[in-house]
């Protein structure tokens, strides 16, 4: 239970990332209108992981859970020493498990990059 | 070193020619590069102050080859380099280049009218250019970096990256995969939009030979076609050219066919090692080296790669 009055922390960085796109981008040349843009996307990356990363954190414990090792860093061992990708139905596993969290990444750092995905 | 000072040490560099217009274009934690004129001539510097002092030397020497070549590089006019470059006239390593004029922002070249009839000659242009460079003697260069790209890529994860199960089932793939190859040439290294001078006649100069090592040449076709260098275009080949164009060009001008498969592994390894340097550089932003919002950004972009890995790894291209 959060002790903070409105507005909440994405409505707040949401009110920044509005005004630079209406007031700031428009006065800004060159090299500043390119950096401000890369700020603005910094600010609307926040906002979608305020919204989506609790229960994107929930779904990749539980993938992991499923594949038996505790975090990517166990996976990753797993996988390079070969014994959870050697089993072709335990590769199957890792594979669906690993490209859905990455398509829950790229849904917070870059969702139009998964607009062509073949799925 | 002030202006007045650096335009001084230029024109002893130079042989006493009169030095003017001096601008600061980029400066680096450890190089920096300026425009200038010698007399009538426009000219760049580059001014290397920290890193390897090696690492110039070997930049001077490749330029100098690729030049003999024809490969399209700027001329060396002077340079200095070494360890004893701190009794030079600029107390650092340098070397003057020929300013060669053009665009290297890859999203002008891609979409500016400027370069409309660039455009469909630079896939060409770009593989005469590597089929040249990969003519030259690696024994003229002998002190070019002869380093196995996947290890060096499996040490740089392991020093400055948290584990990536995605990277780790492409690094898998690619050892299960590794074409044998057949030549061995002097390589770019990060030959792609963004380092390369382009005029709207077409190329017009190969820029930034940091990265120039020995190896397998089917290296730099395959970073030519990693998804991040085609910059939101649909064409592979720096996002102006088909595969065939690319392949066709390199064929007629080496004389040497191309492995598709092995460039496609190459490029597979290019696309896993563009992930990897988004992790090194935004590490520079988390260790302070160089506080920058863009270098954070960019420590985002690691799923892009880890994404684009899954489509090559299952040939959905």
């Amino acid at each position: 239970m959060s002790p903070h009055d409105e507005p909440t922390a994405q409505q707040l960085i949401e009110s920044v990332r509005e005004w630079m796109e209406r007031d700031l981008l428009a006065g800004t040349p060159g090299r500043l209108h390119f950096h401000t843009r890369v700020a603005i996307n910094v600010l609307a990356m926040v906002e979608r992981e305020l919204e989506l990363g609790p229960q994107q954190a929930a779904d990749h414990a539980a993938r992991l859970a499923a594949l038996g090792v505790t975090d990517d860093a166990a996976l990753a061992a797993a996988i390079r020493s070969g014994e959870i990708v050697d089993d072709p139905d335990s590769a199957a596993a890792v594979r669906d498990a690993v490209l859905d969290s990455v398509r829950d990444k790229l849904r917070v750092a870059n969702p139009k990059y998964l607009s062509d995905d073949p799925a | 070193m002030s202006d007045a000072d650096l335009s001084a040490a230029l024109s002893t560099a130079l042989g006493g020619a009169p030095v003017s217009n001096l601008q600061r274009l980029s400066g680096g934690a450890s190089r920096q590069t300026w425009s200038f004129s010698a007399g009538d001539r426009p000219l760049i510097l580059q001014r290397q102050r920290g890193g390897d002092a090696r690492d110039m030397t070997v930049e001077v020497d490749v330029l100098r080859a690729a030049h003999a070549g024809r490969v399209a590089v700027p001329a060396v006019i002077a340079s200095w380099t070494g360890a004893d470059a701190v009794d030079g006239p600029l107390g650092a390593s340098f070397m003057i280049l020929e300013h060669v004029d053009g665009e290297t922002i890859a999203r002008k070249i891609l979409r500016d009218d400027t370069f409309a009839a660039a455009r469909p000659r630079l896939t060409a242009d770009c593989a005469v250019a590597l089929a040249r460079l990969h003519a030259i003697d690696p024994g003229t260069v002998p002190a070019l970096a002869d380093t196995d790209q996947v290890e060096l890529y499996r040490a740089a994860l392991d020093t400055f990256g948290r584990p990536h199960p995605a990277f780790e089932l492409a690094f898998r793939w690619l050892q299960q995969n590794r074409p044998t190859p057949t030549r061995r040439s002097v390589v770019h290294g990060d030959f792609r939009l963004g380092n390369l001078m382009v005029g709207p006649d077409g190329l017009r100069a190969v820029l930034d030979w940091e990265l120039a090592h020995v190896g397998d040449p089917l290296e730099d076709l395959g970073w030519l076609c990693v998804k991040a260098w085609r910059f939101g275009s649909g064409q592979p080949v720096a996002g102006v050219g088909s595969y065939d164009q690319l392949f066709d060009a390199y064929e007629r001008e080496s004389g040497t066919a191309v492995d598709a498969d092995a460039v496609r592994w190459w490029e597979v390894l290019g696309t896993l090692k563009w992930g990897i340097m988004c992790i090194v550089q935004t590490q520079s932003h988390l260790s302070g080296a160089v506080r920058s919002h863009e270098l954070a950004a960019i420590g985002r972009r690691v799923c892009e790669n880890e994404y684009d890995l899954f489509l090559a790894l299952e040939g959905r291209w």
